[in-house]
């Protein structure tokens, strides 16, 4: 039942061949038998998942259903769910139970979909590798020395090892497609403003954007259709006519133009990635598209870009952790200078600690403008390289990641290694572009490979046409490792 | 507010002669003033502005900043701070910026305080203050939105403090003086013209006690004559005109004898203390935070239509100095009595409800509105808003003073019966009930002024030997057997008349 794609699902349940709490059960049977070994779930809590499925089975008996009604979704443990113990990955939280819904959470469960757990993560949504967790590493499905990607690790491998149908993710600098392309699923970050970041832990606020994480295309069409809309809670949400993000799956692509970064297939990516993403292309060229190479020549600037950027909103966005309210608090202390240190040196984990003290490095008087102002302004020049890109193709593609998903620990000590994950993909945060990743092969030790499609603003609909395409022509989408 | 920043900071003339007579010093102010907007919920949340409700019962998840909450914009805030903006003919920026001023403290729940910085939504203007030597121009540099803290309680915990964060997330408009003030009583005039304009244009209750309007104060002296300024310091949070005066006298006093001394001044934040009456360090420019100011990513630049402040614009009452200069030229008023009567927006429109009822009287309106009314308001302790004796009846009454029915003197005794809501309040009744209506029968008068004489032959003497005392006597005694009734304008010329002849 759990290779289904949500469209089967959806129409059993609408069938009433099987029921909500039948799927549920066996979702939260699957993730009582795998999660200790995976460890992609942080919390599950049986009951209140099960009291969503009987009312999504109430919803279908009366006819109220929507196509998510009924159907599981592994929440990101950054989306606060009321009732629901809501960590980000942090000791800093390990307490905290939300008294209040997210705007995504909302959506769900206004459509009847159930909250089936919350995923793992890198702490505060840092690290690329899921490794940051105060809860733990989580393991790659596909081989479980690997690490899953990060930081939404745990619903990567929620997707990918069957615990769930679908996952939400959030992407800061490539969260949600990093994760994607180690664990052999697909992903997508929409344009930013879409989706509600109203109760989404921040991380940093101006890169921050959620999305769905699923196995193919088409399913991710049917999440983005509950997840994007407009929240007056979130000032930099965008009020914009409804779309149906299934509306274009089954455009052909005869006369598409692919733009081919030379940056993007530079030094840097390993063979069997480059082996891979050409084979994909030439299964694109196959399918009536043209490939162009096009230049992004700031491109490049991206991860530094980024990690000014990032650990400046960030440094600002954490303060709030601070003991006074929720949240971690030092058991002794001798004054209040001595509570925050306390509770903040022991509530956070190092690569928490690293952001903050870079972010308020570059934040501070003197260093403000050498690097927050200059980063911003390489931000725009960014963005004008993408538009000049579209003016010669539809979309860009490229590899996800450089390599395949590498082995647990091997760049938890190497903070610069681990941010090189991000290089193709921290651009569509800067630029505020749609991204997604989706399968196309495997590496050595089978593990995934993922491509990188990237679009102009607002052509979600675009991006998943050009891959539900591939997936119709390929079987890579539908591969498990369990 | 605003650190880096000695450009904001504030100067002017008037002269301190130091002790030693040599040194001629030149104070130099500039004020901060933090105006609480009248919304009824917050700058970026719903939850309510209210004062006085009980610890943490008004602050909801965006005011405690949990995990996740976002910020937006209350437009009622903005369009306080653009009616400010357009009533001291300041730039109102269009895009202006909301940025992060991070430090932290348990009363400030997000680690930031939400503010504006580089770009602020008000940009230059002028309050005009009157002076000693005239009129007086204060050049504004800036008026910025802002979020209020909470507040820390360190008392009652038994050595724990407590936090009420009902006040987090208030709005205010952050008012910034250039350093144009030169004396204590000029700081106190801008204050207080600031304070009536953002009551009169409905922006802010003006409320001190409770913290709706509070005053930083940026003082440094320097060599009379000299361009540089003096190094300043900062005194936070003077929350009465009174203690802003003193504290800049006691500031002043206090830099004149180090520099005199041959020290320095020290920048730094400075706390005064009432109870003593003096200033005190808060905190040095060593251990000043770096707030680490950046554009807030959750919120838009604020942009604001021409249309929207056109709009404002036009809903913008006639302002008190519009009303001081038409009072003096409509009703020949003194300069001080039209600012008096412009202290307050009510008080102005009672003062032209009263005067409308008794055209061509606005001197004697004036007089009775500053003198009676005013001195029986503070009394009991109400506002004009609810005086007990509305402006169409003090018309009546005072128009028996100008069509003689009664004396000034009576109409005080009427007034008093009017406050306390006797006879129904019906001036004409009590002036009956109370017998006060004056004689002016001049045969009436004049019986009564021949028995005083007959009565009185030594006075009558005295006044024709020389002795002009003996005259107020006489006049006295009539008065006293009218029981103040006669009409003393005609009982003085009659006398007079009778005493000469």
């Amino acid at each position: 039942m759990l290779n289904a794609s949500l469209k089967q699902l959806s129409a059993q349940l609408a069938q009433k061949k099987i029921s909500s709490v039948e799927l549920t059960t066996e979702c939260l049977d699957r993730i009582k038998r795998l999660n200790p070994e995976y460890n992609a779930f942080i919390t599950v809590n049986e009951e209140m998942s099960l009291a969503q499925a009987q009312a999504a089975d109430a919803m279908i008996a009366s006819g109220q259903s929507g196509p998510l009604t009924g159907i599981p979704v592994a929440q990101k443990d950054i989306f606060c769910a009321k009732g629901w113990l809501t960590t980000c990955g942090s000791k800093m939280l390990s307490n905290f139970v939300s008294p209040y819904d997210a705007g995504v959470i909302e959506r769900f469960n206004a459509a009847g979909a159930v909250n089936i757990g919350k995923t793992n993560m890198d702490e505060f949504a840092m690290g690329s590798s899921n490794e940051t967790s105060y809860f733990g590493f989580v393991r790659n499905p596909w081989d479980i020395n690997a690490v899953p990607g990060g930081s939404s690790g745990g619903a990567a491998c929620a997707v990918a090892a069957r615990l769930a149908p679908a996952a939400t993710g959030t992407d800061t600098g490539g969260s949600i497609r990093q994760p994607a392309a180690l664990c052999g699923i697909s992903g997508i970050k929409p344009t930013y403003g879409l989706v509600s970041r109203y109760g989404m832990i921040a991380f940093a606020s101006s890169l921050d954007q959620g999305g769905p994480m699923a196995k193919s295309a088409e399913d991710l069409a049917m999440l983005l259709n509950v997840m994007v809309g407009f929240d007056v809670r979130d000032s930099t949400s965008l009020q914009r006519d409804v779309e149906d993000y299934a509306g274009e799956l089954q455009k052909p692509l005869h006369g598409l133009r692919i733009g081919l970064p030379k940056e993007y297939f530079a030094a840097g990516m390993s063979s069997e990635v480059e082996l891979a993403v050409t084979n994909a292309l030439e299964e694109f060229r196959k399918l009536g598209a043209q490939t162009i190479e096009v230049s992004l020549p700031n491109v490049p600037l991206s991860i530094p870009v980024y990690y000014v950027l990032a650990p400046a909103e960030a440094s600002s966005n954490l303060s709030r952790f601070d003991g006074v309210r929720y949240g971690h608090r030092a058991e002794s202390y001798t004054d209040l200078a001595d509570m925050y240190r306390k509770s903040r040196a022991q509530g956070f984990g190092a690569e928490v600690k690293r952001r903050i003290l870079i972010g308020t490095y570059v934040l501070s008087h003197g260093y403000y403008d050498a690097y927050y102002i200059k980063a911003q302004k390489l931000r725009r020049l960014i963005a004008q390289d993408f538009a000049d890109a579209y003016q010669q193709c539809d979309v860009i593609m490229g590899p996800t990641t450089p390599t395949v998903a590498f082995n647990l620990g091997e760049k938890s000590g190497d903070p610069i290694q681990m941010y090189l994950s991000d290089i193709y993909t921290s651009a569509a945060n800067l630029t505020g572009m749609p991204a997604m990743s989706i399968p196309v092969g495997f590496g050595e030790k089978k593990r995934p490979i993922g491509l990188h499609l990237i679009g102009n603003y607002f052509r979600e609909a675009q991006l998943l046409n050009i891959a539900h395409q591939y997936q119709q022509v390929t079987d890579w989408h539908v591969q498990s490792p369990v | 507010m605003c650190n880096r920043q000695s450009e904001f900071v504030c100067y002017r003339e008037t002269q301190f002669i130091a002790g030693n007579q040599i040194m001629q010093w030149e104070i130099v102010i500039g004020l901060e003033v933090h105006a609480q907007l009248s919304t009824r919920s917050k700058i970026f949340s719903g939850a309510s502005t209210a004062y006085g409700a009980p610890p943490n019962t008004q602050a909801c998840v965006i005011d405690l900043a949990l995990p996740g909450v976002l910020p937006v914009l209350n437009k009622g805030a903005v369009e306080r701070a653009i009616r400010f903006g357009l009533s001291v003919g300041a730039a109102i920026n269009s895009p202006s910026i909301f940025a992060r001023k991070n430090y932290f403290y348990p009363d400030l729940p997000k680690g930031y305080q939400i503010s504006q910085y580089e770009l602020p939504v008000v940009q230059g203007g002028t309050i005009q203050i009157q002076t000693e030597s005239g009129e007086k121009i204060i050049r504004l540099t800036r008026a910025h939105l802002e979020e209020d803290a909470g507040k820390s309680l360190h008392e009652d915990f038994h050595g724990m403090s407590g936090i009420d964060l009902n006040r987090a997330g208030t709005p205010l408009l952050e008012i910034v003086s250039e350093p144009d003030i030169r004396s204590s009583a000029e700081a106190v005039a801008y204050a207080k013209t600031l304070h009536t304009l953002v009551r009169w244009i409905g922006i802010c209750d003006g409320n001190m006690q409770e913290g709706s309007f509070r005053c930083d104060a940026n003082v440094s002296v320097r060599p009379k004559g000299t361009e540089k300024l003096g190094t300043r310091c900062e005194i936070k949070n003077l929350n009465s005109f009174r203690f802003l005066e003193k504290a800049i006298d006691f500031e002043v006093g206090r830099q004149v004898e180090i520099l005199e001394d041959g020290g320095v001044i020290r920048q730094e934040t400075r706390l005064y203390d009432a109870n003593r009456d003096e200033t005190r360090t808060m905190r040095t420019k060593e251990d000043a935070n770096d707030y680490r100011y950046f554009p807030d990513p959750d919120l838009l630049p604020l942009e604001i239509s021409p249309a929207w402040i056109e709009q404002i614009g036009q809903t913008l009452p006639e302002l008190p100095r519009a009303r001081q200069q038409r009072y003096m030229a409509e009703f020949a008023l003194s300069q001080y009595d039209a600012s008096v009567l412009t202290a307050s927006r009510e008080t102005a429109d009672f003062f032209e409800a009263t005067v409308r009822h008794l055209p061509g009287h606005g001197k004697l309106c004036a007089n009775w509105i500053m003198g009676e009314i005013s001195g029986q308001l503070n009394k009991d302790g109400i506002e004009v808003g609810s005086c007990p004796i509305g402006p169409d009846r003090l018309a009546t009454l005072l128009a028996r003073i100008v069509d003689e029915t009664i004396s000034g003197k009576a109409a005080k005794t009427i007034f008093d019966s009017l406050w306390k809501g006797e006879s129904g309040q019906d001036v004409d009744i009590i002036i009956a009930e109370k017998g006060l209506k004056q004689i002016t029968d001049d045969g009436a008068l004049e019986t009564l002024v021949d028995q005083v004489l007959a009565a009185n032959p030594q006075q009558v003497a005295d006044y024709r030997g020389g002795k002009e005392k003996a005259f107020n006597s006489l006049i006295g005694q009539i008065m006293k057997a009218t029981q103040g009734k006669a009409n003393p304008a005609q009982v003085n010329a009659m006398l007079k008349r009778k005493l000469e002849a």
